[in-house]
């Protein structure tokens, strides 16, 4: 009894049965007809959420005005200059992914220089050079798509029993993830910054180098699922990383980490990026026109916050 | 404060001597704009974004975000162009259903205690779906009125010029000099203390709410009024231009240190910064990488001046 | 007696509990017109409570709020006390920080409204700082957030004082000096007793007795949540109060003799300059307390913080662990519990291999809870589920429990209750016996005697290096105040 309301006050378990929740609505309207399937395309399409949410997460977790808006411009210009670069060679698959990798690192240290150096609050840091990265994939890419190499699109998008195998990699990733949260001294410091960054200085934490780290993990963790995302859909597009900004922040609200820092979760991710996956597809399956369906996603992403804030712990 | 110049004053000084720095710029690339008609042309579609600017600084004002303002934007627009042409009634009803709305969500973010930004990104998806709903595919039309006032021709000073000093100027009078702004602005830096003095937050944020969402529908109309017709994605990144441009006039995104003059004063900047890069003739794939770095060097050169600020 | 006349507050039977702690246990007060009443009592005996409960702030549980002879219990909120004349200044200042002075005085008084406001506004709050706190310095434009913590202080207890269209029938004063240096706090006091001997009233909470013994005509004592003594103040004297509140006897220092054999013969740990023009240094020697004293604010909390960066310039041998004094926004990390607060300054001593111990880590607190006396059912609990003296002992333990061999303390005994202060002086002496260096930034005269060697500051420099053997109340205050350049 006791484990059961202990279970339901954790900030996660909203996205879990929100994400079950529009599963079984869909399942139930068709029948049970194609289930599975929907299930399968959540685990791939969650699982690109899940990686950049993980950094995402990390960067809220740093507390008020910290939010990383160049996630879908570090996306692109990984992912165009990695294919571009692999020109569909399955020897360059290890090169590609190091740059895209590369990217990220360089993407994150000028993201946190301009924090640190010109002291720009880091939601409009990542903003402008957004811009910058934008520009440099547009002119990078000029316009052609370069088809990733076969062996990349058929690892994106391989099963083992059924399981996309991307899924089961992005699994791991996120144990990793909540192991870095929970139990190291790089985990323990983002929530302490999170909460107080001056306690924090003065309590030991080295809150400079966690937030140069917190700003490149995340954008390295976005080049990764910019490499991983153009393989998947048969190359980089110069809009592919657009919906990731809303929903990288969406889901890692859903999942119950605060959005005012110092309080995170890993588990809530998966569920929330489920949960967002599986609501488009349940009003695509009721046939709901475009209109209807962003109503009905906005107001049910809210339903949800509202929902879990009697739970949250309040700030 | 033996220093000639304290920083506090070259800081409030950074956005209207930014504006003046690419207004120079502009008028050295391209000498026709120095007139009448090439300012009215310049500044036409600031207005709209001075206006959403506005509505931005109400809400950063009381420490919360609004990522829903470019939607909310789009909205009005498509309302404006359907409804309130063919309908008035109608129309101005849906308006004033949408500033009553804006008052609701502050009322639904103070009391459930929730964080401004997912509840606004929430909305940005209602704000578009319905503008969708509304207005399928572009088109519409432009009430004559609005029209008419947005392409007015005053002698001497052009339109723009004249609607951005005079929106300016209000605001500053409503919200830094009067004993009621004071009271707003007060809820930004201290809430407990606007409590315990006996005011209600509930109220003062359904009241920045509700400005913020009275002001997002005058930038609708004001957009419609320019382009004569709307579409759902018509003013998205009105979002993104509003947030930047609080901040560059001089805003913060905690404690209630916002002002209005430099907000219109940093939506025009933004206005004007994608002329000026046409002007330059630059490789159109860079044209947004220079707009982002346009605002990373104002910001950089506020931040160099405060380093002298020092607490007494 | 004052007595006689009808109570401008009557509190009957006050009951308030906050889930399992009853924070008051049926509080019976009554407040005479032209008279200040004293409140004194152990952090966490219901003092801010009762004062919360007078202000509008928490409703009561059960029991009566009369003011002026009405019974207002019922709706009883912070506009309907205002409105009655009844106002409060706050320990931890209600001000907002990017208002001016002059907008400040608005919010919290109605009446200035309307065209001319602002002029009005200037008037009330300049005139009042100038009767309260002459020379102040302050004007009525200064944005809040540029001032210093005292200046903030003086602002808000002219505000409370002003009077607009209600006049200031009881003003509430909790902990108004913490923040202020003697001079000013001098000033205040004899406000105070200008005013109830006007005909107001005041409520005096603070934790230095003696500023209860000289200005308060009756004093109650609290103790758990109730009043366990209340009588004139000339009823009492310092002893009887202490025993009234519980506390424990006073920890004799150190002798004099052994501090110069420090000084003498330990190896020097620290070494640092402030940046002021002038300005001596500082020097620590191994095992030593060594006293930064001086005004608040004048540079002390700089130089600690810049001995534990390691800034360049500075000698520090060994790693420096930092106390905070304002616990809200240098110490506590509010959503963690006690033992999370107290085990982060030590959290590479729970590393086994890359990751974190989280039962090593438990042990670590549960044993330090134990040897500091923090008062909790549960380590695990919330950090703001204690009372504030118990959050300082979390930050002492975060900080004595650290490898640091040098600790700065940050004036942390702001509002600290006597008995907290006893058991930490004690603790200080048992660590400096174990080689540990401490650097203490002190408003408080009482706690200097209790450091080996004493730097006194004035505008950002060191302007008097005092051996303990040389130290007295008028020496520090001399150099505080020196003129000369």
């Amino acid at each position: 009894m006791t484990a059961t309301l202990n279970l339901l006050k954790q900030p996660w378990v909203w996205a879990w049965v929100g994400a079950l929740g529009v599963w079984g609505a869909t399942a139930a309207f068709t029948g049970g007809q194609g289930a599975g399937e929907v299930l399968r395309a959540a685990l791939t399409f969650g699982a690109f959420y899940v990686i950049v949410a993980l950094g995402q997460m990390f960067v809220v977790t740093l507390g008020p005005g910290n939010v990383d808006l160049s996630i879908p411009a570090c996306m692109t210009l990984a992912g165009t200059v990695a294919m571009k670069t692999m020109a569909g060679a399955a020897a360059m698959i290890p090169v590609g992914l190091l740059i895209a990798l590369g990217i990220g690192l360089v993407v994150g240290t000028v993201n946190y220089a301009l924090i640190r150096l010109l002291r720009i609050p880091p939601i409009i840091a990542t903003l402008s050079s957004s811009f910058i990265y934008q520009s440099a994939a547009i002119w990078w890419n000029r316009g052609l798509r370069v088809k990733p190499p076969a062996a990349l699109a058929d690892f994106t998008t391989a099963k083992i029993a059924g399981v996309p195998v991307i899924a089961l990699c992005v699994a791991v990733l996120a144990v990793a993830g909540h192991v870095l949260l929970t139990r190291t001294l790089y985990g323990r410091g983002v929530v302490a910054i999170g909460q107080n960054p001056r306690a924090a200085h003065l309590a030991g934490v080295g809150v400079e180098r966690i937030r140069a780290a917190t700003y490149i993990l995340s954008a390295t963790l976005a080049g990764l699922c910019g490499y991983l995302l153009a393989g998947f859909s048969g190359g980089a597009a110069l809009n592919m990383g657009e919906e990731y900004l809303l929903s990288s922040i969406a889901v890692v609200v859903i999942g119950g980490t605060s959005v005012a820092g110092g309080f995170a979760n890993v588990p809530g991710l998966w569920g929330a990026a489920l949960f967002l996956f599986l609501l488009v597809t349940m009003l695509n399956t009721f046939g709901a026109g475009a209109g209807v369906r962003m109503v009905l996603t906005g107001l049910i992403i809210i339903g949800v916050i509202v929902a879990a804030s009697g739970t949250r712990r309040r700030t | 404060m033996s220093a000639p110049v304290s920083p506090r004053v070259l800081r409030a000084l950074l956005p209207p001597l930014s504006l003046a720095a690419l207004l120079i710029a502009i008028f050295w690339l391209q000498p026709r704009t120095m007139s009448y008609f090439g300012l009215n042309l310049l500044l036409n579609l600031a207005v709209p974004i001075a206006l959403a600017t506005i509505a931005q600084m109400f809400i950063l004002c009381v420490n919360e975000l609004d990522l829903s303002i470019g939607a909310f934007v789009s909205l009005v627009a498509c309302i404006t162009a359907t409804w309130l042409h063919d309908a008035p009634l109608l129309g101005v009803l849906a308006l004033a259903g949408l500033v009553a709305a804006y008052a609701g969500l502050g009322a639904l973010i103070h009391l459930r205690n929730l964080p401004s930004i997912v509840v606004t990104l929430g909305m940005s998806f209602v704000w578009l779906g319905l503008a969708v709903l509304v207005l399928p595919t572009p088109g519409g039309a432009a009430p004559d009125y609005i029209r008419s006032l947005m392409t007015l021709k005053p002698p001497i000073v052009p339109f723009p010029i004249i609607a951005s000093v005079v929106l300016a100027l209000a605001v500053h009078v409503l919200l830094m000099r009067s004993a009621w702004g004071t009271v707003l602005r007060g809820a930004g830096g201290n809430p407990q203390a606007l409590a315990r003095a006996g005011w209600s937050i509930l109220r003062i944020k359904m009241t920045m709410f509700a400005l913020a969402g009275f002001f997002g529908v005058l930038s609708g109309m004001a957009l419609v009024g320019l382009t004569t017709s709307a579409d759902a994605n018509i003013a998205l990144r009105y979002t993104l231009l509003s947030i930047a441009g609080v901040i560059l006039g001089g805003g913060e995104f905690v404690g209630g240190r916002v002002s209005p003059i430099g907000a219109v004063i940093g939506a025009v900047t933004l206005a004007l910064a994608g002329s000026f890069l046409s002007f330059l003739r630059l490789n159109p794939d860079w044209q947004i990488g220079a707009q982002g770095a346009i605002l990373i060097l104002v910001l950089a050169l506020r931040v160099l001046i405060s380093r002298g600020e020092v607490r007494r | 007696m004052a007595d006689d006349a009808t109570p401008v507050v009557r509190l009957d039977g006050v009951e308030k509990s906050f889930g399992a702690v009853h924070a008051l246990t049926g509080v019976t007060l009554a407040l005479a017109p032209g008279q200040c009443l004293g409140l004194v009592g152990h952090n966490g005996a219901g003092k801010s409570t009762l004062m919360n409960v007078l202000s509008g702030n928490l409703a009561p549980d059960a029991g009566r709020i009369e003011v002026g002879g009405t019974d207002l219990t019922r709706g009883y909120a912070p506009h309907v006390a205002l409105a009655h004349g009844v106002r409060c200044v706050y320990q931890e200042g209600s001000l907002c920080p990017n208002l001016t002075v002059a907008e400040n005085a608005r919010i919290s008084h109605k009446a200035i409204s309307g065209p001319g406001w602002r002029r009005r506004a200037r008037a009330l709050i300049g005139g009042r700082l100038d009767e309260i706190f002459p020379g102040h310095g302050i004007s009525s434009d200064d944005i809040v957030g540029d001032l210093s913590i005292a200046r903030r202080q003086m602002v808000e207890i002219a505000r409370a004082f002003a009077e607009t269209d209600t006049p200031a029938r009881v003003v509430i004063l909790d902990e108004p000096t913490s923040s202020l240096d003697s001079v000013a706090a001098g000033k205040l006091l004899a406000h105070v007793r200008r005013h109830v001997e006007g005909g107001g009233a005041c409520v005096l909470i603070s934790h230095l007795l003696g500023e209860i013994l000289d200005t308060a005509d009756r004093i109650a004592v609290m103790r758990d949540g109730g009043v366990v003594a209340l009588d004139a103040a000339t009823a009492f004297d310092r002893g009887k109060l202490v025993a009234a509140m519980g506390s424990v006897a006073e920890a004799a220092p150190r002798e004099t003799a052994q501090t110069a054999a420090i000084r003498d013969h330990a190896p020097v740990v620290v070494e640092a300059s402030p940046p002021g023009p002038d300005s001596l240094a500082l020097t620590a020697h191994r095992g030593e307390v060594v006293g930064l004293a001086g005004l608040s604010g004048q540079g002390q909390t700089e130089l600690l913080v810049q001995i534990f960066d390691h800034r360049p310039g500075t000698v520090v041998d060994g790693e420096v662990a930092m106390v905070a004094g304002d616990r809200q926004s240098d110490g506590v990390f509010p959503l963690w519990s006690i033992a999370e607060n107290i085990a982060i300054g030590s959290l590479r001593q729970f590393l086994s291999g890359p990751l974190l111990d989280h039962g090593r880590a438990r042990a670590f607190a549960e044993e330090w809870r134990g040897r500091i006396g923090i008062r909790t059912p549960d380590i695990g609990n919330p950090i703001l589920s204690l009372s504030g003296g118990n959050q300082q002992k979390a930050l002492f333990a975060r900080a004595l429990g650290s490898t640091a061999a040098i600790i700065a303390m940050d004036d942390p005994m702001r509002g600290v209750d006597v008995g907290t202060k006893q058991e930490v002086y004690a603790m200080i002496r048992a660590e400096t016996a174990k080689g540990r260096t401490f650097l203490w930034y002190t408003t408080e005269m009482d706690e200097l005697v209790h450091c080996d060697h004493v730097y006194v500051f004035r505008e950002g420099a060191i302007v008097a290096d005092l051996a303990r053997a040389e130290m007295t109340e008028e020496r520090v205050l001399h150099a505080s105040f020196r003129e000369d350049a």
